[in-house]
């Protein structure tokens, strides 16, 4: 090797590991990218998130996803309807000795942001990716503040105790590793996989 | 229209007194069976009860009427009052009904227990208090004719006051005290039913406004002083006996006082007595109990199914033999059906669970129960706390509902509370249920298993009927008084009663049945026998109509016994009613079936769509012939309460399922009975004129609904329902 | 088949912080204040009906499946089975005893007693507060506003085709300007 390569070896070397060092800002690929959205759809898709994300007008239960009972039902407002709001039963905040989960704003997600077909069935990856994509950039939204910071996705990993005493499924991953999660993935520029 | 007054003779002794403060208390003594006609007299009475109290007339002008029956939603604390009222000539604005509590004289005339059940109120008690009402009224018209020195001849009577010759007139509030000191006659007249003004009439409520603004009180809100709460943690498995409990954590809540091991009828539980229902349940989830299981049969819906089919095709205990069963075999194979029918446990699981509140005085004590038995109940009370029966004050209070689950024979309830109040005297202890405890304690209306052959003739008509059902008698061996009755050559009745009673002709019927034992306590639920065995009929006529290509009206009128009048002509005004079935949209089916309980008939016609997988009823309506109709609103509210009671069967969560000796459901969320959107949209009734005697309307519209609905669906879905509940349409 | 077998409490339930810890709260029942010392978990329904001896609200199912323990908690239609007394707040309560008094719950009651609604009654508490909220907001209901507001409301002795009925009563009664 001459001189002048080593030393251009030794440039390119010095900038790229300059780059490494810089990781925060450095932009994930996005073979990256769709890992981490792999795992935030890991946890949008479980049910303490997706259950209120339906396409019905009736929210989901439970880790088998029934159909709410009782006969709750969407309302105009996406909170029930009056005499039988969502407000109904569920308060602010988890109520751990009568079983019935609570957090802030506790309602259903509109349509527009529905994970699920009408016939209850999850949609698929690059489907959901691609609604949270359209809708956070509808409503100019930092996903990954939404993630770390909304009551309703906070509540998820904290979903309280069922009637029986027994705590609920919590989403595959933590809290913070779903945000982090989440900035990789918007960090990639919120791939989506392909249909 | 005269009254015969006489001198009281001995065995028609009836004693009135007045009371302290003024008023007419009159007692009277009852008749089993009483028999007064309208034209005539009474007859001496058969038997003689010891006194009470079922008019008190005050000197506000209120009268009090006692209810010898538990209100449980059935409007007998309207009904009874009315009835009275009328032959009373009272002012019904002015008339308030008081439930009476355990008493003899309070017994039912006919049936000589005092209790509801069986839909008998009506049927039982109608003559009863006519009289009461007549012998009242005479007494205060012969008050006020003695007070005038005029005829009672010469006096009417009309809205609580008595009128004489001029102008003269008199409260009855004013004529009480008189009246009481008079002779109770022991002939009177009654009303000839055109002079009825209030029988027959649509009367609202008594309790109406208290049941809408919380001030009526059921036995779960009772409060009394020192008054403490008690739970009972149950056997998961039924029978299963406490081995020895660890009540460490739960005594460390707040307002425990007591936790202790009481006897159940089968088996144990561990009693935990707090100041208040949440600090009992606080403590109840805090106890450990090991159980014993051992010598328990685990039952198991799944394997009693299996176990039940099994017993269907071997030789039961014969109910109903005539004519040749045999003709069967002779039937060509497309003109025979053969049908499998399985039915699941149901609970009652009326809205307020099971209560009743003791206080144990050691030599007397005094309990408080929505009471459905009173007299069997309070002699339980009575040998468990090992005093007798007439040192226990037994009030009734109103309950909310029942539909059988507070008739028990065994008064479980009664001696679990006795058992605890004997451990804890002087104070009051409520005894309650969870809806967790209510749904899973047992005393369900049992599975059952049909098996039927029909053999169709030439004309369509069925010529043989072979039917087996296999299921539990909750009446069977037991001992119990009704057995006598209930049981006949080894048959429990309430197991086949809308077989066994079919009202169509067929000229060779066979009912045979198994009654196995099965570790699951079993009971009355609202129609009883009926909610099946009328299901598996109806079912199967409808379909020999449809494969006979007639209307399923014509079909049942054509094929009744002569003697089925009420059938008849309630089957004939459903007809006449039900015009809109020939008129409905492509997508809509309608559904016919009849049914009968205790001598009453109804018959119904239900209008079915299926929207998105489930089943959506647009109407029902209702023909019932109950003879004379005493308050047609009350009926019509019966009518209503009882399609969509039995319609609990047919949705998907209505069934109680046991697993491994558990039973699965535990709440509403697991037995789910039909909410609003679940119910008919509009129900319209229609009665039957009738001026025969008053039957009862609570259970008959029961076991209709169901098999009309089914028979909707299959005219909609070509398949035939013969497993409830129904899980796909 | 075992021999025996054991009731065990959950595991959070031994871990909890000791029961019985109580909590004095101040409250606002049907416009009144109201002080109350009670577990903080204490559902609402049972601090109105063992601790203030207000049993107008029912207890039907504890987990709100029935509707039977309805209130008002500012002025939304709450089932007080499910709430602990701790999440309370300050927000005011109105019961059923409160409604002879609240121009629309006397309507409400009136329509109930002239349809002649109740049959065992128990209920009853519970549908007049959700029928009460559902007439507040919407002063004539369809049939379907009718299904929906009522549809987790739970009457065995199924007297809903008369609760359908006296809604439109009360509402026609409203909209005329009744009382």
């Amino acid at each position: 090797m001459s001189p002048r390569t080593a030393l251009l070896l030794v440039v390119i070397g010095v900038f790229s590991t300059r780059s490494l060092l810089q990781a925060g800002p450095q932009t994930p690929s996005r073979v990256e990218g769709l890992a981490a959205w792999n795992r935030v759809y890991s946890v949008v898709s479980s049910p303490r998130c997706i259950n209120c994300h339906t396409a019905t007008q009736y929210p989901q239960q439970g880790d088998d996803r029934h159909r709410h009972l009782f006969n709750v039902v969407r309302g105009p407002s996406n909170a029930g309807v009056v005499g039988l709001n969502c407000g109904t039963c569920h308060q602010s905040s988890n109520a751990d000795s009568t079983g019935v989960p609570g957090a802030m704003h506790w309602q259903l997600a509109p349509l527009s942001m529905k994970w699920q077909d009408a016939a209850d069935r999850v949609l698929p990856s690059p489907q959901v990716c691609r609604i949270i994509v359209s809708e956070a950039k509808r409503h100019h939204l930092d996903l990954v503040q939404h993630h770390a910071e909304e009551a309703l996705v906070r509540w998820a990993f904290q979903p309280g105790l069922r009637n029986d005493g027994t705590p609920r499924n919590t989403p595959p991953l933590t809290h913070e590793q779903f945000v982090d999660a989440t900035r990789m993935w918007v960090a990639a520029g919120s791939p989506c996989p392909e249909r | 229209m005269t009254s015969a007054v006489q001198a009281t003779s001995r065995r028609g002794f009836i004693k009135a007194s007045a009371l302290a403060a003024g008023g007419l208390m009159v007692t009277l003594y009852l008749d089993s069976p009483s028999a007064a006609s309208a034209q005539g007299g009474t007859p001496p009475p058969a038997h003689i009860y010891p006194p009470d109290a079922f008019v008190r007339i005050l000197p506000d002008g209120t009268i009090a009427i006692t209810v010898n029956r538990l209100e449980v939603g059935q409007g007998m604390q309207t009904a009874l009052p009315m009835i009275l009222a009328e032959e009373l000539d009272a002012d019904w604005t002015h008339v308030v009904g008081q439930l009476a509590p355990a008493g003899d004289v309070y017994k039912d005339p006919v049936i000589g227990v005092q209790l509801i059940g069986g839909s008998c109120s009506i049927l039982d008690s109608f003559q009863q208090y006519r009289e009461l009402g007549a012998r009242t009224r005479a007494m205060l018209i012969a008050a006020a004719a003695d007070r005038w020195g005029v005829g009672a001849d010469q006096c009417r009577a009309d809205k609580s006051v008595v009128y004489g010759p001029g102008n003269r007139s008199a409260r009855y509030a004013e004529l009480a005290e008189g009246a009481a000191r008079r002779p109770v006659p022991a002939v009177v007249q009654l009303k000839d039913p055109s002079q009825f003004r209030l029988i027959g009439t649509w009367v609202r409520r008594i309790d109406g406004r208290a049941k809408c603004d919380g001030s009526q009180q059921f036995g779960l809100d009772l409060n009394l002083p020192d008054m403490l709460t008690a739970l009972l943690m149950r056997p998961p498995i039924f029978g299963a006996r406490v081995r020895g409990f660890d009540d460490r954590n739960a005594r460390n809540v707040a307002g425990v006082r007591e936790i202790f091991e009481v006897p159940l009828v089968a088996g144990s539980a561990v009693a935990v007595v707090a100041n208040g229902f949440w600090a009992a349940k606080q403590a109840r989830d805090r106890l450990a109990v090991d159980w014993d299981v051992s010598g328990i049969e685990h039952p198991d819906s799944v394997q009693l199914f299996a176990m039940y089919k099994e017993l269907a095709g071997t030789p039961g205990t014969v109910a109903v033999s005539v004519g040749d069963a045999q003709v069967i075999d002779r039937i060509p194979a497309p003109d025979r059906i053969h049908a499998e029918f399985e039915f699941q446990y149901l609970a009652h699981a009326p809205m307020e669970p099971l209560n009743i509140t003791v206080r144990n005085d050691r030599d007397r004590a005094e309990a408080w129960v929505p009471s459905q038995i009173p007299g069997w109940e309070q002699t339980a009370l009575a040998e468990v706390l090992g005093i007798k029966p007439e040192q226990v004050t037994y009030h009734v209070l109103f309950a909310g509902g029942s539909f059988g689950r507070r008739g028990t024979t065994d008064s479980h309830f009664v001696r679990e509370a006795a058992a605890i109040a004997k451990r804890l005297p002087g104070r009051p202890i409520k005894l309650m249920y969870t809806r967790e405890d209510d749904m899973t304690s047992g005393y369900y209306r049992p599975m059952f298993v049909h098996r039927v052959d029909v053999g169709i003739g030439p004309d369509g008509l069925p010529v043989v009927w072979k039917h087996m059902i296999v299921g539990q008698s909750f009446v069977l061996g037991t001992g119990v008084p009704q057995e006598a009755v209930l049981v006949k050559n080894g048959v429990d009745q309430l197991v086949i009663e809308g077989t066994a009673d079919s009202p169509y002709a067929t000229p060779n019927v066979h009912v045979s049945v198994h009654q196995p034992k099965v570790n699951v306590p079993t009971l009355s639920h609202r129609s009883v026998g009926y909610g099946h065995n009328s299901f598996v009929r109806e079912t199967l006529i409808d379909e020999l109509a449809m494969r006979a290509k007639t209307d399923p009206i014509a079909y049942r009128l054509n094929l009744l016994k002569p003697d089925a009048k009420k059938f008849r002509t309630s089957l004939t005004l459903l007809d006449q009613q039900s015009a809109w079935r020939h008129r409905l949209p492509a997508d809509h089916a309608s559904g016919i079936a009849c049914s009968q309980y205790n001598g009453t008939c109804v018959a119904c016609a239900v209008d079915v769509s299926i929207g998105n997988g489930r089943l959506r009823i647009h109407r029902a309506t209702v023909a019932v012939d109950c003879g004379l109709a005493v308050n047609p609103l009350s009926i019509e509210s019966q009518m209503h309460g009882g399609l969509i009671f039995g319609l609990t069967q047919v949705l998907a969560r209505g069934a109680i399922t046991l697993k491994d000796g558990r039973v699965e459901q535990r709440n509403f969320d697991g037995y789910t009975p039909p909410y609003i959107k679940d119910a008919p949209m509009t129900v319209d009734v229609h009665i039957v004129p009738s001026s025969d005697p008053p039957t009862g309307c609570g259970e008959p519209p029961v076991p209709v609904i169901a098999p009309a609905v089914a028979n909707a669906l299959s005219a909609l879905t070509g398949k035939r329902y013969r497993t409830l509940p129904i899980a796909t349409i | 088949m075992p021999r025996e077998c054991g009731s065990r409490p959950a595991a959070h339930v031994l871990n909890a912080r000791k029961a019985g810890f109580v909590e004095t709260y101040q409250l606002t029942i049907n416009g009144e204040k109201k002080q109350v010392t009670a577990d903080p978990s204490t559902p609402l329904l049972w601090v109105l009906r063992d601790d203030l001896k207000m049993t107008g609200t029912k207890y039907g199912c504890g987990v709100a499946a029935c509707g039977a323990c309805t209130v008002h908690v500012a002025g939304v239609a709450t089932r007080s089975c499910v709430l602990p007394i701790a999440l309370l707040g300050d927000r005011p309560v109105l019961t059923i005893e409160s409604m002879s008094s609240d121009p629309i719950g006397r309507v409400v009651q009136n329509a109930w007693v002239s349809e002649d609604v109740v049959q065992c009654g128990y209920c009853q508490s519970g549908q007049i507060m959700t029928a009460v909220a559902l007439l507040k907001t919407t002063r004539t209901p369809t049939d379907t506003n009718i299904e929906e507001s009522m549809g987790g409301n739970l009457c065995r002795c199924g007297t809903y085709v008369r609760i359908r009925e006296a809604i439109k009563v009360a509402s026609r009664q409203l909209a005329g300007g009744g009382r």
